[in-house]
């Protein structure tokens, strides 16, 4: 599968450009910026309809992240995708950069849809774009990433009951279930489980993943793609800070950056892990 | 005879329901959400006449601003409307991260504004949104006195400004006096009566109060500039240092706390311009309660008397 090994090296690639970019920067959440590098990259470099060269392309799929916070993984596929140079990485965080530490639209950064980072309100706008689409009979599909623990916002279910009510299936929700945030796991800080249920019950088709194997994110996307006259959520179990084992599952890397030091450590880890892939 | 005539007294909700009514069918762009009080708030402007246009999103502001903000995304031009304390307050974050950091065209509807909501009580009386809203870069305030200046802000809304706006109106019916000829332009104010003595900054309902005090002074040899604070933001700097410069001391009045209101607003205009003895009506940092509108107008002192006493006030601190 050539494909398939093109997916891996660029998820590679993603992976050793967001510790990189952490530890220029000094801050920054790490964990989750990892874990995510496998869905965006079968997202930018398979399943997205979108053009680098014409970031404002009307009938591109818009991706809402909705989960700001996890802006480096966005910032460094969104490069290698081709929308701006792979040097600009390194600015992140820094005074006068377009990469902010959430993402911010009003700096110009192509591709970036919007701005975010206070959490619960990304289902909302992805809502409110797939309703916008559909009434102006525009074919693109809107992918919102939520974090686990962002489910804990009730304005997620307020959007969760518009989106099925007026029946999205331009709409896929990705929920990285990574079950941990900054004070521990979600089971102990507030329960969101049974998460299935909680979404079939809204009226949503769901779907569930192995969100760190790309075979598998691709047939998931396969599977949800044809579903008519409901909105979509995949549920997608992640390894907060896949691809260093040191680090992997250990709530304490969610919103830490890496030393210099550190960083070295973690990029021959990650190495490691994909020779022995 | 009275510098100005009640041509008829309605609610300003009205204006934003004919308003809208007229932009919508003017604009296919323009799409209306509802949350609930559809009717109520003048939001019947679009959904009566464009069903396909409206969308109910139930009792759920903070979905509803932020399902706007998603919208303007796709080039509409949605309105959001609902009572003005919970479509503010209650999504405050939403309006700030999704709306205005975004610099959204989503346009905001503050129904039942002001004590004047009356028997409802507290809990539905609007008296801090302005104070929030001011401090959200690129959002526009619009507080028109009147339902005919109501249906011209829901125009400016869509003409003037790409920005998020925000229309704060009221329910209770109120005189409709301003000239249907009249501009109404984002920015600007609107001088209504001429006079030395004083000048009375006021915004909302309390437009027509002032021009009532201006009256009963004028039996008493004072005589009032009034000026119409109907552009709260972008606020009219040039006229309120010109009237300041004619009148040497100021009274500010509105249906609002004066703690971050339109009184504010002048207030900085002024420290900053032109400093000048200056008195403020509006809700004294507390909340109000149940009871007739003109009867909590009074009792919270944000009427005629409570502007006249003001301006005698301001005129012995010259």
């Amino acid at each position: 599968m050539e494909n398939f090994s093109f997916l891996l090296q660029t998820s590679y690639k993603i992976r050793k450009s967001i510790i990189e970019m952490l530890a220029e920067a000094g801050s920054g959440h790490l964990g989750g910026s990892l874990g995510l590098a496998d869905i965006f990259t079968c997202l930018y470099f398979s399943e997205l309809k979108h053009n680098p060269n014409n970031p404002s392309w009307e009938e591109r799929d818009r991706l809402i992240l909705s989960i700001g916070h996890v802006a480096p993984v966005l910032y460094a596929t969104l490069a290698y995708a081709g929308y701006f140079d792979t040097k600009e990485l390194l600015s992140l965080r820094k005074i006068n950069s377009r990469l902010q530490g959430h993402p911010g639209k009003d700096k110009g950064l192509p591709g970036i849809e919007i701005s975010s980072g206070s959490l619960g309100q990304g289902l909302s706008i992805a809502t409110g774009l797939a309703l916008g689409l559909k009434s102006n009979q525009n074919p693109a599909r809107v992918f919102c990433i939520c974090g686990d623990g962002e489910l804990q916002e009730g304005s997620i279910w307020e959007a969760a009951m518009a989106a099925a009510h007026y029946k999205l299936d331009n709409l896929i929700c990705i929920v990285d279930r990574n079950g941990v945030q900054i004070d521990g796991t979600t089971s102990e800080v507030m329960e969101i489980e049974p998460l299935t249920l909680k979404w079939a019950a809204f009226g949503w088709y769901v779907s569930t993943t192995n969100g760190n194997n790309i075979a598998d994110i691709l047939n998931t996307f396969d599977e949800t793609r044809n579903i008519l006259s409901k909105p979509k959520v995949i549920i997608a179990s992640t390894s907060m800070g896949k691809g260093v084992k040191s680090i992997e599952n250990d709530y304490r890397w969610h919103g830490k950056a890496p030393s210099k030091e550190q960083a070295l450590q973690f990029l021959k880890e990650l190495e490691h892990g994909y020779l022995h892939y | 005879m009275a510098t100005y005539t009640i041509k008829q007294i309605v609610p300003t909700r009205l204006g934003f329901s004919k308003g809208l009514h007229a932009v919508a069918k003017q604009y296919p762009q323009v799409v209306g959400i509802g949350s609930d009080i559809t009717n109520s708030v003048g939001m019947d402007g679009i959904a009566a006449h464009f069903p396909d246009r409206f969308y109910s999103l139930g009792i759920a502001e903070q979905n509803a601003i932020t399902v706007a903000a998603g919208l303007a995304l796709t080039g509409k031009i949605p309105f959001v409307a609902s009572y003005a304390t919970f479509i503010v307050m209650r999504t405050l974050d939403q309006l700030r991260v999704s709306v205005c950091y975004n610099n959204l065209p989503v346009k905001i509807g503050g129904a039942h504004a002001g004590i004047s909501v009356g028997p409802d009580g507290a809990t539905h009386q609007a008296l801090e949104d302005i104070a929030a809203l001011r401090s959200l870069p690129n959002m526009i305030i619009l507080s028109p006195a009147d339902a005919t200046q109501t249906e011209k802000a829901v125009w400016a809304a869509v003409e003037q400004t790409n920005n998020p706006v925000y229309i704060r109106y009221g329910r209770e019916a109120m005189p409709d006096f301003t000239n249907e000829h009249e501009e109404f332009i984002i920015g600007k104010s609107k001088i209504l009566t001429e006079g030395k003595d004083c000048v009375i900054y006021a915004t909302g309902h309390l437009v027509w109060e002032a021009l009532e005090a201006y009256e009963i002074l004028k039996q008493q040899n004072i005589y009032c500039t009034v000026l119409n604070i109907y552009s709260i933001k972008p606020i009219d700097i040039p006229s309120i240092i010109q009237t300041a410069k004619i009148c040497q001391c100021a009274v500010t009045a509105e249906e609002h706390q004066i703690m971050g209101g339109m009184g504010s607003a002048v207030v900085e205009v002024l420290a900053t311009h032109y400093p000048i003895p200056t008195e403020m009506v509006g809700m004294n940092d507390c909340f109000g309660e149940s009871g007739q509108p003109l009867e909590l107008m009074r009792k919270y002192h944000m009427d005629r008397m409570a502007i006249v006493e003001a301006v005698k006030k301001a005129i012995q601190r010259k």
